[in-house]
């Protein structure tokens, strides 16, 4: 039985009318990802790739290279304008993009798991950080409040985030306790895929460093597939056992980390890895 | 419009009370599919009404669309008959609706129209209850926009209401909702009951009466079919609790007018500004008084 978790294939993004030009006039040996003729964004082009179970996969590039739009369709927060992909749970295969909007929520909700960068969009900061947790559990019909606190309890106190905080809003918090309670929410559900957008951008270094090592210990704990998002080659140094490189929409480089790090192939890729060093 | 022009004699005798039989038919077909789809909000053409949107609009159209000559009306108003929305709307009913019975006795009644409360005796098949709706739609707290609601209600997601009654425990130590009570029908659709008190709530599951709900402002109408299973939103864990009416040394309370002890009660302060509690049901109120009054002259 294979352990793949995630096949994706050929994933496609425009923003904009689009014209038959469009891919071949953009790209990085077009140096441009918007088309010179009908002025459409080519966000994200032909990207394919196999996710394992538990695996750790890195995607880094520069702003505007489509590494947080190729999460986002997977995640159905955008639509993909072509291109498959394939979810793989207990002997299940749920087609991401042919399913109906309530299925696509469904998996949203049970399966998958996002933190975002901006805790704003991962948070409800209505209600407290209990509630954000009790939300996503509710989400997936567990409706004892004894259960739903025990928990949420356990939870925060693995993502190192006080108890005695549990019943307090989040906008009181930190960025990086707010992240925290982020990642707490996202793994409370146990998804077998979770996505990482920028996890760590604009928080500071010491901080950085802890929630990477949570990321890592919960990773190592759970068995959980993680795709990571992030322009920080130390994130995906210290993470992703594979990373793929974009630039302009597309994947100019995919391998191990280590290769990609100690020898990268592609241009762009070398002038990352010399630019960081 | 023509204004002398006169319906053929064989329309006007089937025409009948204030609504024109178009708008009859409209609240009628709405009616029969709510009906079908147990609390789900059905869209509905309401009419204007010679009274103020917000004043019972929506359940004087259910009324006025199902009333007939051989129907017995009683209209209540947080549970009184006498108060000014209760006697006006019946008024307007006897005006219009020519042949007419109205009543206080919810024995009589066939149709009652009510406003906050569903009486303290039990319905029956025979009857009809249309409750005055404000607000019909229960996700409107957790959720602003019409179009993500309405997709809530079709995939049974309440967690965000439910959420609201987490926050509730956590703050409070327990559910504050005091009247309008989400519940669960038919283990699907979340409804607005209208603003009944918790206390009422219990009285729409398994009903067997037909129970509808009409909001004219909103334009929906929804339904409680007899023998429906109607259950309050709550957690596994923590059940439902109605108003127990309990004074400081933790007895029941009664009713100082007929010394009721299992009737919802109203709060009032006397000329000594003194707490005073009394049926809120004066029907039930007016029955239980003669009740005693008749035992006692017996003795």
């Amino acid at each position: 039985m294979s352990n793949r978790i995630l096949e994706v294939c050929g994933l496609s993004r425009i923003y904009g009318s689009g014209c038959p030009l469009c891919v071949e006039s953009t790209g990085p040996e077009n140096d441009t990802n918007i088309c010179p003729h009908c002025g459409s964004v080519v966000a994200v082009h032909g990207v394919s790739f196999d996710l394992f179970r538990g695996e750790i996969l890195g995607i880094i590039g520069e702003s505007g290279s489509g590494k947080s739009s190729t999460v986002k369709m997977l995640y159905f927060d955008d639509t993909p304008t072509a291109g498959e992909a394939v979810f793989f749970d207990n002997g299940e295969r749920h087609e991401l993009f042919r399913q109906n909007a309530a299925q696509q929520r469904s998996l949203r909700n049970k399966r998958f798991g996002m933190v975002y960068q901006n805790p704003h969009l991962g948070l409800n900061f209505q209600v407290s950080a209990g509630g954000n947790i009790a939300e996503r559990l509710l989400m997936s019909d567990l409706a004892h409040y004894g259960e739903i606190r025990r928990r949420a309890q356990e939870l925060l106190l693995r993502t190192e985030v006080l108890p005695e905080r549990m019943d307090q809003n989040p906008k009181t918090f930190s960025g990086g306790m707010q992240q925290r309670v982020q990642i707490a929410k996202a793994l409370v559900t146990r998804p077998p895929l979770l996505f990482l957008d920028e996890v760590t951008t604009g928080l500071d270094l010491s901080v950085q460093a802890a929630i990477l090592d949570l990321i890592l210990e919960i990773q190592q704990e759970l068995n959980t597939a993680m795709i990571v998002v992030t322009h920080d080659l130390g994130v995906i140094r210290l993470l992703a056992g594979r990373t793929l490189v974009m630039k302009h929409g597309r994947v100019v480089e995919a391998g191990l980390t280590d290769q990609i790090l100690e020898d990268p192939q592609h241009a762009y890729t070398q002038r990352l890895v010399a630019s960081s060093l | 419009m023509n204004i002398h022009y006169e319906f053929p004699l064989e329309e006007a005798g089937y025409a009948f009370g204030f609504l024109d039989e178009y708008a009859k038919k409209e609240v009628r077909r709405t009616i029969l599919k709510a009906i079908c789809i147990p609390g789900y909000q059905t869209p509905y053409a309401s009419r204007e009404m010679p009274m103020g949107r917000g004043f019972g609009t929506g359940g004087l159209q259910l009324t006025l669309s199902l009333i007939g000559t051989n129907d017995t009306l009683k209209v209540i108003d947080q549970g009184s008959d006498d108060s000014v929305n209760a006697v006006n709307m019946r008024q307007f009913v006897q005006l219009t609706c020519p042949g007419v019975e109205v009543t206080e006795k919810l024995e009589e009644a066939t149709l009652i129209q009510s406003r906050h409360r569903i009486p303290e005796i039990a319905l029956t098949e025979t009857q009809v209850l249309v409750l005055q709706v404000p607000y019909p739609d229960p996700l409107v707290v957790v959720e602003s926009s019409e179009a993500r609601r309405k997709i809530m209600h079709a995939e049974a997601d309440y967690s965000r209401l439910l959420v609201k009654l987490y926050e509730d425990i956590v703050h409070f130590n327990e559910i504050t909702i005091s009247h309008r009570y989400p519940t669960r029908i038919n283990r699907h659709y979340v409804i607005d009951p209208s603003p009944i008190p918790r206390w009422d709530v219990p009285k729409l599951n398994q009903s067997p009466a037909l129970i509808l709900f009409g909001a004219g402002r909103e334009k929906k109408i929804y339904a409680v079919p007899p023998y429906t299973v109607a259950e309050p939103l709550v957690f596994d864990d923590l059940p439902f609790r109605v108003e127990d009416f309990r004074d400081e040394h933790g007895q029941r309370r009664a009713c100082t007018r007929c010394g009721a002890t299992n009737s919802f009660l109203d709060e009032y302060s006397d000329d000594n500004n003194i707490k005073i509690y009394q049926c809120s049901d004066s029907a039930y109120c007016d029955g239980q008084l003669a009740q005693h009054q008749q035992r006692e002259g017996k003795a």
